[in-house]
């Protein structure tokens, strides 16, 4: 065993997730939000809700292109990298996993093609079926991935024999309680990327004076649904750390950054946790909050990291850090959504300047969230791969090499910083043309499974080429 | 159940090979010379498929460690630096599709990507295919051949082989789905091709019976399995009349066929083993909890719904996509 080869690996495995959960959280929502935006078009006959749809769906076409082609590498690298995993916990991962592939990508390959190419072809209720269809199997993909993810964070359902998990009780697997919540945290924490991302654009618009129906439709849409979806996020939240606080007690430590058991247990807001003394640096805490927090009571005891042996630890600073990064993020987006709806409500938004720009730049908001909220689930569940059962250490391809580790990280690295700074420009250069702009537009020649083509300039038709110039 | 999943893995690799297979060949020969429309011709021939085909690859890798949890950790493992060029092979190559259309500077780099990423990722599965019929070294379960260990003339050969034989693929489809100029030098590949992609065939072959005596002994006990190779020379003499006949539909549905019977002449010469004489499919198969679960859902079910959804998709874009190519 290789020590280097293992960090290697984590690293490569934490990028390579980083990069690819960036698009799922931004199409699942986007999938949703297309969807009620034709089944607005239908019943209320507005076009602008037609130009807003064929506006979203060119972005939306390459998200979901740079989303496919770093999910291919996910499916992969538990075999190359984790291989005594992949081997140990195959029966039960590999069987999810293959659940997400064949129903998920499949509804989504099937009807992606209708909803970009299909419009002239098909009735509009089979086309908004479409759109109905696209966005269910995005969000089946996030559920079987959830499962599979929570199965590892508290294994359930499984019998250990020669050496593997073997699934014992499937219905214990899929519908494990942990899941459930964690799935719709998840699933918010997507349609927060969608709408806040919508509502970021409606506002540009407002500010540069283009637009303004437009403009009007995205901020009024995007942060209402904003002003219903975060507390609604912090209630899930809440629940999500129940259940670290139930199954995995050291996680739980060491999100709070509490080393000892107290009791009744003060909330640490700030710290700077040091492993070495065992002990927090410049800490603010504030009594008895922490038993209220983790136990509704004012007198419960809860555990510390040192009740743990240090082997049994998690980093401590990473998930102390990033819990509170999500936390922060997720009242700024409160606050943002409250305050935006109540302006609109009182048509003064167009005047609140200050807003339009707070609500422009909160649109990474919700994807660092994200991202935190993963390195928090992630990084305390160390050091097990699957928790209280199989340590990362262990999980690893024996024979890993630092050199092999270390070339296909430098490539990841080099690979994806190339097509991710293409792809974002892409994006702007979309969004700043507007839902007007003369960038794309969708030829006739139908040409379904080629997600990114929406938002080419001149597609690519099969029935001979474009022939003008750009 | 294990049949069952064996006949399904069995099916998705060959789906693959032949979906994937025209595609990266035209990407490998979008390396040639090409004039900018005829670049254009190529891409707007595979455009509607490709993506659609990559996914029969993960389809592919997950039913292999749902179903051979055993077979998926050692050979991905093994073939760590294939697998991950292999992976950005298709990333580069897939994205360039989408960005080529959009730039006009960096067009270049997206040419040289797509060519470049389909050139690596074909070869990459070659050298794999050939370090398994090699025969790769295990000792307790365990790969114990290193980071190279892949790596010899025999695999690299057939890195060179199954680029040969996607372009090859690549050159009919493009036979096939064009016309004009486009078909006419697609056309004049093909022999070329054909002929370096049979000689490496019966290279590789002599090569396994050489080298795996239990297989000549297979071969002698069962004179019937000779229908395999039979059927794939039928194939080839159709293959070469369809050309010299000017004939655009027969050539790709007889390389198919080629690639067919010499993906199956292979796997009856190994069976029953699946990482040739080191696991057996019954030592990988999953436990009976998982082969049951996958079966009852998507094996029955969802599986012949994709297969549906492929023969709709090359439906709709069924004939030759010519109205514009003339104006080359
Ligand atoms: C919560 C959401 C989520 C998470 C945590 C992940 N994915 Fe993902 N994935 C999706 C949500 C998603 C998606 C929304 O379904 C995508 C993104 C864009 C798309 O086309 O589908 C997708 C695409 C996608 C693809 C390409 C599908 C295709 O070929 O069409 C693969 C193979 C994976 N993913 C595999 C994985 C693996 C192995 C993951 C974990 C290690 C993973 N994804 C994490
Ligand atoms: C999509 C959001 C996700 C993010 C951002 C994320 C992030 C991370 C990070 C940062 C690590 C490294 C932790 C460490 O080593 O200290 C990690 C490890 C790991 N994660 Fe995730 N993860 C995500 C989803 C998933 C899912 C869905 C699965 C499984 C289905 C998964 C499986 C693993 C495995 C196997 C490791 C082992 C490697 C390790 O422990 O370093 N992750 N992840
Ligand atoms: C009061 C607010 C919140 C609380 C108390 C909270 C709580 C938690 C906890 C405890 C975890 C770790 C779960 C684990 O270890 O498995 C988590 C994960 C996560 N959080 Fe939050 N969260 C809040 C707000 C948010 C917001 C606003 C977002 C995004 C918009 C978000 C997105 C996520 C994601 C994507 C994960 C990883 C997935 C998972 O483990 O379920 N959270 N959250």
């Amino acid at each position: 065993m290789d020590a280097t080869a293992l960090l290697l690996s984590r690293l490569q495995f934490a990028f390579t997730i980083s990069f690819h959960i960036i698009f799922p959280a931004f199409t699942i929502g986007l999938a949703a939000w297309l969807t009620l935006l034709e089944a607005l078009h239908l019943s209320t006959g507005r076009q602008v809700y037609q130009v807003l749809f064929e506006f979203w769906l060119k972005i939306f076409g390459i998200a979901f292109g740079l989303g496919v082609v770093s999910g291919v590498v996910m499916g992969f690298q538990f075999g190359t990298n984790w291989s005594e995993l992949s081997k140990m916990s195959g029966p039960i991962q590999g069987p999810l996993l293959s659940y997400e592939t064949f129903t998920a990508f499949m509804l989504e390959a099937s009807f992606f093609g209708i909803l970009v190419f299909g419009r002239p072809r098909v009735h509009p209720c089979f086309y908004l079926f479409s759109a109905a269809m696209v966005a269910l199997g995005t969000t089946l993909s996030a559920f079987w991935i959830m499962i599979n993810n929570s199965w590892m964070q508290v294994p359930a359902g499984y019998v250990q024999q020669n050496g593997m998990f073997v699934p014992d009780d499937w219905l214990k697997i899929i519908f494990n309680p942990v899941a459930m919540v964690r799935f719709v945290h998840m699933l918010l924490a997507a349609y927060l990327s969608g709408a806040f991302c919508v509502a970021a654009t409606g506002a540009w618009y407002m500010l540069r004076k283009t637009y303004q129906a437009e403009a009007q439709i995205m901020l009024r849409m995007g942060l209402f649904l904003a002003a219903v979806l975060v507390p609604a996020q912090l209630v899930f939240g809440h629940l999500v750390g129940d259940y670290v606080h139930q199954h995995q007690p050291a996680k739980f430590a060491a999100i709070e950054a509490r080393w000892h058991d107290e009791q009744p247990a003060g909330e640490v807001i700030v710290a700077i946790p040091d492993a070495t003394t065992e002990s927090n640096r410049y800490e603010i805490k504030i009594p008895v909050l922490g038993s209220i927090i983790a136990s509704m009571t004012t007198t419960s005891r809860e555990v510390g990291l040192t009740s743990f042996p240090a082997e049994d630890r998690p980093p401590v600073l990473i998930p102390f850090l990033t819990f509170r990064l999500m936390v922060g993020c997720g009242l700024i987006m409160l606050v943002l959504a409250w305050l935006g709806s109540w302006r609109i409500m009182h048509h003064q938004i167009e005047r609140s300047r200050w807003l339009l720009g707070s609500t422009f730049l909160s649109f990474p908001l919700p994807f660092v969230a994200t991202l935190a909220g993963w390195y928090t689930a992630e990084v305390g569940r160390q050091p097990w791969v699957v928790y209280g059962m199989l340590r990362t250490a262990r999980a690893m391809t024996p024979f890993l090499t630092a050199d092999a580790a270390l070339t296909t990280l430098v490539l990841f690295g080099a690979v994806y910083a190339f097509i991710f700074s293409f792809g974002i420009a892409f994006i702007y250069r979309l969004l700043r043309a507007g839902p007007g702009g003369t960038l794309a537009e969708v030829a006739s020649g139908a040409m379904p499974n080629r997600p990114m083509s929406v938002a080419d300039p001149e597609p690519l038709s099969p029935h001979g080429y474009p022939q003008a110039g750009e | 159940m294990v049949t069952f999943w064996v006949a399904l893995l069995a099916i998705s690799i060959l789906v693959y090979l032949l979906l994937d297979g025209f595609d990266l060949g035209v990407g490998i020969l979008f390396l040639l010379p090409n004039s900018e429309p005829r670049r254009r011709a190529m891409l707007g021939a595979i455009a509607p498929f490709w993506d659609g085909n990559e996914t029969w690859l993960v389809v592919t890798g997950v039913i292999l460690w749902g179903a051979f949890p055993v077979v998926y950790a050692t050979v991905l493992s093994a073939f760590y630096l294939p697998v991950i060029f292999m992976l950005l092979g298709l990333i580069l190559r897939g994205v360039a599709f989408e960005f080529r259309n959009k730039s006009q500077r960096s067009r270049w780099i997206w040419d040289l990507s797509f060519g470049g990423g389909s050139l690596v990722a074909s070869f990459m599965q070659g050298a794999m295919v050939g370090a398994l019929v090699q025969g790769l070294p295990i000792a307790n379960g365990q790969y114990t051949g290193g980071t190279f260990g892949w790596f010899s003339t025999f695999s690299v050969l057939c890195g060179v082989g199954l680029c040969l034989g996607y372009a090859l693929l690549g050159a009919c489809w493009l036979v096939r789905k064009r016309g004009g100029i486009v078909r006419d030098v697609a056309r004049a590949q093909v022999p070329v091709l054909a002929t370096g992609v049979l000689a490496f065939l019966i290279l590789v072959f002599s090569h396994a019976l050489l080298q795996h005596l239990p297989i000549l002994h297979r071969w002698i006990e069962r004179p019937y399995l000779f229908v395999f190779p039979a059927i794939g020379v039928g194939a080839a003499c159709v293959l070469a009349s369809s050309i010299l006949r000017h004939d655009d539909y027969w050539p790709f549905h007889m390389v198919s066929l080629i690639f067919v019977m010499a993906f199956g002449t292979l796997a009856v010469s190994f069976w029953p083993s699946m990482v040739p004489f080191a696991i057996t499919i019954d030592e990988a198969a999953a436990p009976h909890a998982s082969l049951a679960f996958m079966f009852w859902g998507e094996g029955l079910f969802i599986f012949p719904l994709m297969l549906v959804y492929v023969v709709t998709g090359f439906h709709v874009f069924r004939g030759k996509f010519d109205s514009a190519p003339g104006h080359y």
